[in-house]
């Protein structure tokens, strides 16, 4: 006789709390993929000649690619001609300030958490929201002016800053990088864009907040942020989707520049819907995110709690160019019922003296599958390049599946790598240990996977570690616990 | 304090105790010493609530409460310890805030308030003494890349700091060399007093040289068979389990 196990019982339970839709009157493209549908975006974003230029000879060169089979994912094939590439709910009346934003959108926003207004709360964080395919509100717009940072939606930008836009769009992840950075490449509807102008360490968090509402939608956003010299800046995203039982697709670029003695820290907590508990459902997140360290003595910094997404496929890498240049990854992904995630890092080290640090942590719950794949290059000629990698795993249950795929390229003798590795479980030997002192299985689990992430979550900004400490609590169904 | 009382219990679908009876009064050192197989570490598992055995027949009351109903961590919370005779790895948790958590949960239910950080760190630097345990024992993982003996203390040590009223030992000397097994049995010992019982489960004489029992039992094949005062594990231990099992009327061996 076995007795159902206290994890199974806990893990097997899973509420998303963001699931609700919001009845929005939506401004639509037919479904499907054509060179119609690429200009009849642009043409709906009134954008320059340039912009439809660059996103034709994104869509051609996409047909020519093929969707990559090497991760470690299994899914049904997606059809591109049964996506909607562009919603956008209609604003009922022009939009010149926060105050005409949509009520409707208001409250929707509200409802996750993020209030459309410059108040209190997140009084130190200016955010852009972004709802399906476009930016509905952008708050300390001219706060953020007054030092002369530029923060806005991408679609303003392409019309307002071209210059900044044509100089950097491209340069650090190219239309014909991989197959879904084209994709987005050629149908991207909006995003964020950020310039922090040389010398000025910007005063606020800078906040992006995704979120998909429309059925049958894919969501392609851009964000490109440019760390002028001896700027620095700390950006944040976060994402949530409402539940549906069919897939969504998200295909996200994300391009970080910073120059001489730049610093950008970019920081991801990352809750789409995961699908239901029998994996029905969930989006596809599949994103490129990259940042070029251009300068010397320049920092890019990414820091990313996943816990949402049916699967994921990310791999926030830097290129370390200038001399005295440091990347950083630290990862926190959560897989719980049937997720999959595969993640991980590319630090390519090419200027001299270049220093990466990886730290991953998987958590893979349920039937879960968590893959940590990443590549360290230590370029010819990039002497004194140091890596540091580690990769944690964690098991919770019998079910479910860690996989480590650690690549390591050295092309110039002086290099220093050093990388670590390790398994842990959560089993019910260890709850029943924790139980005999006293504390509840959940308890138990919140604490040991707590101190399992601690590493990740002390590098996110502060108001947002709690907020992922809970949202993995949530994930892992460990809601109303002690944390 | 605690009455077991016919106690029945089956592990995958075989019986391991085949009818305990056992009383411990509060002041108590009880030994349970035996043969490999015995149903030593089951008795120790069942009384600290491991769900996978199944407990057939009997009852068990601590302080008058039925504890099979209660889960683990209430047993815990109402002051029933284990010391493990394996205890688990829980790295990234530190010791330190593993103990926190476990007496804060304790006191909870005790009414209690949570403990100050500092009044912990005196409570836990005056235990540690007890078992000379150095400062960065306390900030290590939780039994990660612990020695045997480590392993050992830190039961001890959280049993030294929790503060039960009824403390289970299993195999706890198993494992330690002889310093060792002094300082986990001045630790045992320091513990003893007029309102704690203890029940020290073990294979060899050695412990009980040092943590004297009040009475000592022999379990044999899941029932007691014997039981006398701390010259029968003497005896045991210089004659070995034989003469008690032609003495006793053995039980036929389950067959299935």
């Amino acid at each position: 006789m076995v007795t159902k196990s206290v994890l199974q019982e806990q893990m097997s339970k899973q509420e998303y709390k963001y699931g609700f839709v919001a009845d929005l009157d939506e401004d639509m493209v037919p479904k499907g993929l054509s060179e119609d549908v690429v200009r009849l975006i642009s043409q709906k974003k009134k954008e320059p000649e340039w912009m439809l230029d660059w996103r034709l000879r994104a869509y051609r060169h996409w047909l020519t690619m093929k969707e990559p089979k090497w991760s470690n994912v299994r899914y049904p094939p997606i059809n591109y001609q049964d996506i909607i590439y562009y919603a956008a709910p209609r604003p009922k009346k022009p939009v010149n300030s926060l105050e005409d934003v949509d009520p409707e959108i208001r409250s929707l926003y509200a409802k996750l958490g993020i209030p459309l207004q410059e108040q209190e709360r997140l009084a130190g964080v200016a955010v852009d929201a972004v709802l399906d395919s476009v930016s509905v509100a952008t708050t300390f717009k001219q706060r953020l002016a007054d030092e002369g940072i530029i923060f806005c939606s991408f679609s303003e930008a392409v019309l307002e800053h071209p210059d900044l836009v044509r100089k950097y769009l491209g340069s650090v992840v190219p239309f014909n990088d991989n197959f879904f950075a084209g994709l987005n490449s050629a149908v991207f509807s909006d995003g964020s864009f950020a310039y922090v102008p040389p010398g000025v360490r910007c005063p606020m968090e800078l906040s992006t907040y995704f979120r998909i509402n429309a059925q049958d939608t894919g969501q392609f956003e851009r964000t490109l942020i440019i760390a002028d010299e001896r700027a620095y800046v700390s950006y944040l995203e976060g994402c949530t989707a409402p539940i549906r039982d069919t897939n969504q697709l998200h295909a996200a670029v994300v391009e970080l520049i910073a120059l001489d003695d730049a610093e950008i820290k970019y920081s991801t907590i990352q809750n789409w819907y995961p699908g239901d508990k029998e994996g029905k459902g969930g989006i596809y997140n599949f994103v490129t995110k990259r940042g070029k360290c251009l300068g010397v003595n320049s920092k890019i910094s990414w820091t990313q709690v996943e816990t949402g997404s049916a699967i994921t496929w990310k791999y926030p890498s830097c290129i370390l160019q200038g001399d005295n240049s440091t990347g950083e990854f630290y990862s926190v992904a959560v897989v719980n019922n049937y997720q999959q995630a595969d993640t991980g890092t590319k630090m390519l080290h090419i200027g001299k003296n270049t220093r990466s640090t990886i730290i991953s942590k998987g958590i893979s719950a349920g039937y879960g599958r968590n893959t940590y794949r990443g590549r360290v290059h230590i370029h010819k000629g990039a002497t004194g390049a140091r890596n540091y990698s580690q990769c944690d795993s964690l098991l919770i249950g019998s079910a479910c599946a860690a996989f480590t795929f650690p690549d390591i390229v050295v092309q110039d003798p002086t290099a220093q790598m050093e990388h670590e590795a390790s398994t842990s479980k959560i089993g019910d030997e260890q709850l029943f240990y924790c139980q005999t002192r006293g504390l509840t299985p959940e308890d138990a689990t919140n604490m040991i996977v707590n101190g399992f992430c601690k590493q990740v979550f002390l590098k996110l900004p502060m108001e947002f570690a709690v907020e992922a400490q809970k949202l993995i609590g949530v994930s892992l169904n460990l809601e109303g616990t002690v944390g | 304090m605690l009455e077991i009382e016919n106690l029945h219990v089956k592990v995958s679908g075989k019986e391991i105790l085949k009818g305990i009876d056992l009383s411990v009064q509060p002041g108590q050192v009880h030994a349970i010493m035996g043969p490999n197989g015995s149903g030593k570490t089951t008795l120790a598992q069942v009384l600290a609530g491991r769900i996978t055995y199944e407990v057939t027949q009997g009852k068990v009351r601590f302080e008058g409460k039925d504890l099979l109903i209660m889960r683990p961590e209430d047993r815990a919370r109402e002051g029933v310890f284990m010391a493990f005779q394996y205890p688990v790895e829980i790295p990234g948790v530190s010791n330190a805030y593993f103990l926190k958590a476990a007496l804060n949960a304790i006191r909870k239910y005790r009414g209690q308030e949570e403990i100050d950080a500092m009044d912990f760190m005196a409570l836990v630097q005056e235990k540690a003494k007890l078992l000379a345990l150095d400062e960065t024992f306390m900030k290590r993982g939780l039994n990660e890349g612990f020695s045997g003996g480590e392993k050992k203390k830190n039961e001890v040590f959280q049993m030294a700091v929790l503060e039960p009223k009824l403390c289970i030992l299993d195999e706890t000397d198993s494992g330690l060399d002889i310093d060792a097994l002094r300082l986990v049995a001045n630790g045992i010992n320091a513990m003893r007093g007029p309102t704690r019982a203890m029940l020290v489960v073990t294979h060899y004489q050695r412990l009980l040289d040092y943590v004297v029992p009040d009475v000592v039992h022999v379990l044999v094949d899941g029932k007691i068979v014997k039981s006398g005062d701390a010259d029968l594990a003497r005896n045991l231990e210089k004659h070995g389990y034989g003469w008690i099992l032609e003495e006793a009327p053995r039980p036929a061996p389950a067959r299935p």
